[in-house]
């Protein structure tokens, strides 16, 4: 039975992560967890890539996951779960088991991106009936903010520090929501903690489908970012309204933008809150500042066509 | 009734892994290892077996796969050699630490570099810390007993950990040797239905896997492993009982081949244990009281067991297929020095390294080590502790 | 919390008991606290929705308050409170005031 989409409504289900986690306090990687675990009707077995999330939610013998989970490495989550899929594919088969169990794999940008792309695509390659959750907070964060490949363009980073000679990052972010759409998996989507219902309605779309999904979500950290505790919603809805963070999702090769922003907002509206980006508004930085702007413009625009919504 | 066939060790042991029809496999290629997979994954195409495969895009996934599904809670296997068991060294640490029963067939190759796709020990010796358990096999009748016991060994309950199956690469792999094949029946009613234990696929105790271990806990968790291990001997040789009952084989912690009133004596793992065997039949008509050792389970190291089978030679050559570099003695050399440390009375031990990268190892070589310790028996002198032989100098 | 010996350890350090976080009390890393003014409340339940620690205590649909022994006092619930005519159902104040 599909609980309603209502805030009301869902507030009725089970959590199935609970408080007692050790993530910091306004961090955007719990907020998503709870919303994606709380858009499925399924049960839910989960794998997680060492990082954030998976460190504080798994201390010795305190774990603030309700349902099976398990971390392994910090390259392999999707190949993790590929093997918990298989099982259970296998022990169906021989009908050892009937419940219809759903399979996730959360990883943070660093065990997604860049250490664990090799095992996501392979598992996204292999077809195995399961979403890929990616919590995109730009940065290798649980160890100090390094450079990932989907740290934004500009940002200073601990690895790619804002510096004299060379000011923060200089390559702009991996598009991996489309390199993992050009797999041509059957879905695949980018979604907000700030714009939740989009984010619960694809989380659902995603588990009814047979196949392999990814999803990736805009999660903010306020360490990393430099922004305040309590703008992590604030945070991600800009970036959703700039355009940094289109929402959008690729089903069947097909993409479809399923939230356009009033009013595009211009994308220093999004860098001026965080710290990060402190140094692209020096004025020797300007042009990096209209590279960056150039750069989300013509995704944007590019998703706009593909979209058939221009 | 046994079926007596002419195959290579692969083939024996991808037969094996049929007989046991595991519910996963994870599995990456690699030479000389991969006909262990060809072949399976021929009879998972012919239905002739439940097993799901999941062919992976890595050995690092290979074993991510296996753990994820051994932790989902059903009977998973996996074959790789050398650059592959190196690369998912890693997981070899978490699936042992993690308490999984996974069996892997290691097929010994060197490790790289210089490349070289031939068999000797450098890949098994460098795993052997990582807490699986190992078995070595002399030929393919061994590498499919091992096998198969194997995964009694992995799943029994004052167990419950990875274990290894060594056999050398191209030369058991790829030979063709006589061998026994039991029947499918016996070995499906030998290893049994699988046990789970905290499975992730059981909704009704959700459990979670691989938490941060701080220092406060950490240790614990190690000893925990260290002391399981140490049960590991005994059910080795529990397992060895029962199958003797079905096969008629005997095994046991180690071979011991004419030692009991040796004087000299060779200690040396796999196939080449085998050649050194006729070496020793030789010297013995000769009136030389020669006798050979030769490890099966290799970790955990019976180090009691096989001091006592040595302790009383006079002069032992530890022949290693694997060097530990820096200038230290051969890993297996290293062990059976440990074996026989606490004794005042011990043999003379010397080490010689051989083998390496597929590097022939033949009767000639047996010889020439026997008339050493020969000569150490009758002078009392050792020329040298640790040399290459078989290298062109 | 007395610490546990190595024969009193689940094998492989599997943690059987789901949800045992619950016994780890968050509530005193806060600085902060939220109070909730309950006649400005609309029970949009963003605030619940938007918790990165659970710590809004919801019951049959219902806001009604907060769970201190776990809320880290980030103020997300507070920026994110639409309230009522500009008035927020959802302040900071300063723990220990």
């Amino acid at each position: 039975m599909a609980t309603p989409l209502t805030l009301k409504e869902l507030s009725k289900k089970e959590g199935l992560l609970t408080s007692g986690h050790r993530m910091c306090a306004g961090c955007g990687a719990p907020i998503i967890v709870k919303m994606v675990l709380m858009a499925s009707d399924y049960p839910i077995v989960a794998a997680n890539a060492t990082g954030c999330l998976e460190v504080s939610t798994c201390i010795s013998d305190y774990t603030a996951w309700k349902i099976p989970w398990i971390h392994n490495a910090f390259e392999n989550a999707a190949a993790t779960i590929s093997g918990v899929e298989t099982m259970y594919r296998s022990l169906k088969k021989q009908g050892k088991i009937d419940k219809e169990i759903k399979f996730i794999a959360f990883g943070g940008d660093g065990g997604t991106y860049d250490i664990g792309f090799q095992s996501l695509s392979g598992a996204m390659e292999r077809g195995h009936d399961m979403l890929y959750v990616c919590y995109d907070n730009g940065a290798y964060m649980n160890t100090g903010i390094q450079r990932s490949s989907a740290t934004p363009f500009g940002a200073d980073t601990t690895t790619c520090p804002a510096g004299s000679v060379i000011p923060g990052k200089t390559q702009q972010r991996k598009n991996l929501t489309k390199i993992m759409a050009a797999h041509d998996i059957p879905y695949a989507a980018q979604a907000s903690p700030s714009h939740w219902m989009d984010l619960v309605k694809k989380v659902k779309k995603a588990l009814d489908i047979k196949g392999p999904k990814f999803m990736n979500i805009l999660s903010p950290c306020n360490r990393g970012w430099r922004s305040r505790t309590d703008d992590a919603i604030m945070l991600s809805r800009l970036g959703v309204e700039t355009c940094y963070w289109p929402l959008y999702e690729i089903e069947d090769g097909a993409t479809k933008v399923t939230f356009k922003p009033k009013e595009k907002k211009p994308l220093v509206d999004f860098l001026k809150p965080q710290g990060r980006f402190k140094h692209l508004f020096a004025p020797e930085n300007e042009n990096m500042l209209k590279q960056f702007q150039a750069a989300v413009d013509k995704e944007w625009a590019s998703l706009l066509k593909a979209s058939g919504t221009e | 009734m046994a079926k007596v066939v002419a195959v290579t060790g692969n083939e024996a042991v991808a037969n094996a892994l049929r007989q046991v029809n595991p519910d996963v496999s994870s599995a990456y290629p690699i030479t000389p290892a991969t006909d262990i997979m060809q072949r399976f994954t021929s009879f998972v195409s012919n239905g002739k077996v439940k097993t799901e495969m999941i062919l992976v895009e890595s050995e690092h996934s290979a074993m991510s796969g296996c753990i994820g599904a051994s932790a989902a809670g059903g009977r998973v296997m996996t074959a790789t050699s050398s650059q592959g068991l190196a690369l998912m060294w890693e997981e070899l640490f978490i699936a042992s630490g993690t308490r999984l029963p996974i069996v892997m067939a290691l097929v010994n190759r060197a490790l790289s570099a210089p490349l070289n796709i031939h068999g000797d020990h450098s890949d098994g010796m460098g795993a052997r810390d990582c807490g699986w358990i190992q078995l070595w096999s002399e030929n393919a009748q061994e590498a499919y007993d091992n096998t198969i016991q194997a995964f009694r060994i992995a799943e029994h309950m004052d167990v419950r950990l990875p274990v290894m199956v060594c056999m050398d690469g191209f030369i058991i792999s790829h030979s063709i040797e006589r061998m026994e094949y039991l029947e499918d029946e016996a070995i499906k009613n030998f290893v049994g239905e699988f046990q789970q234990t905290n499975p992730l696929l059981d909704l009704e105790h959700p459990v979670s896997y691989g938490p941060l271990i701080l220092p406060d806990y950490y240790m614990e968790y190690r000893k925990a492993h260290a002391e399981v291990m140490a049960q590991a001997p005994k059910v080795v040789l529990d397992i060895a009982k029962d199958f003797e009952k079905i096969s008629g084989r005997k095994y046991g912690l180690f071979e011991s081949y004419r030692l009991d009133d040796a004087e000299i004596g060779i200690v040396i793992l796999n196939s080449a244990a085998g050649t050194t065997k006729d070496a020793i039949d030789l010297f013995r008509e000769k009136g030389i009281k020669a006798g050979l050792l030769k490890p099966r389970l290799y970790r955990p190291f019976p180090y009691e067991e096989v001091g006592d089978a040595l302790k009383h030679l006079k002069a032992v050559c530890v022949l290693d297929r694997a060097d530990a570099f820096g200038g230290s003695y051969g890993p297996l050399f290293i062990d059976i020095a440990s074996s026989l440390y606490p004794y005042k009375d011990k043999p003379v031990l010397i080490n010689k390294i051989y083998g390496l990268g597929g590097r022939d190892y033949l009767p000639g070589h047996a010889e020439l080590v026997l008339n050493e310790l020969a000569e150490i028996l009758r002078t009392g002198k050792v020329k040298t502790f640790k040399e290459y032989i078989g290298v062109r100098e | 919390m007395k610490l546990k010996k190595w024969k009193e350890l689940t094998p492989g350090a599997v943690c059987t008991k789901a949800g045992s976080a619950l016994e780890f009390k968050t509530g005193s890393w806060r600085a902060f606290r939220p109070r909730w003014i309950e006649e400005n409340c609309i029970q949009c339940l963003f605030c619940w929705a938007y918790c990165p620690d659970m710590a809004v205590k919801v019951k049959d649909g219902k806001m009604e308050g907060f769970y201190y022994d776990y809320c880290k006092g980030c103020g997300i619930c507070a920026l994110e409170c639409p309230g009522k005519k500009g008035k927020k159902a959802i302040v900071m104040e300063e723990e220990g005031k």
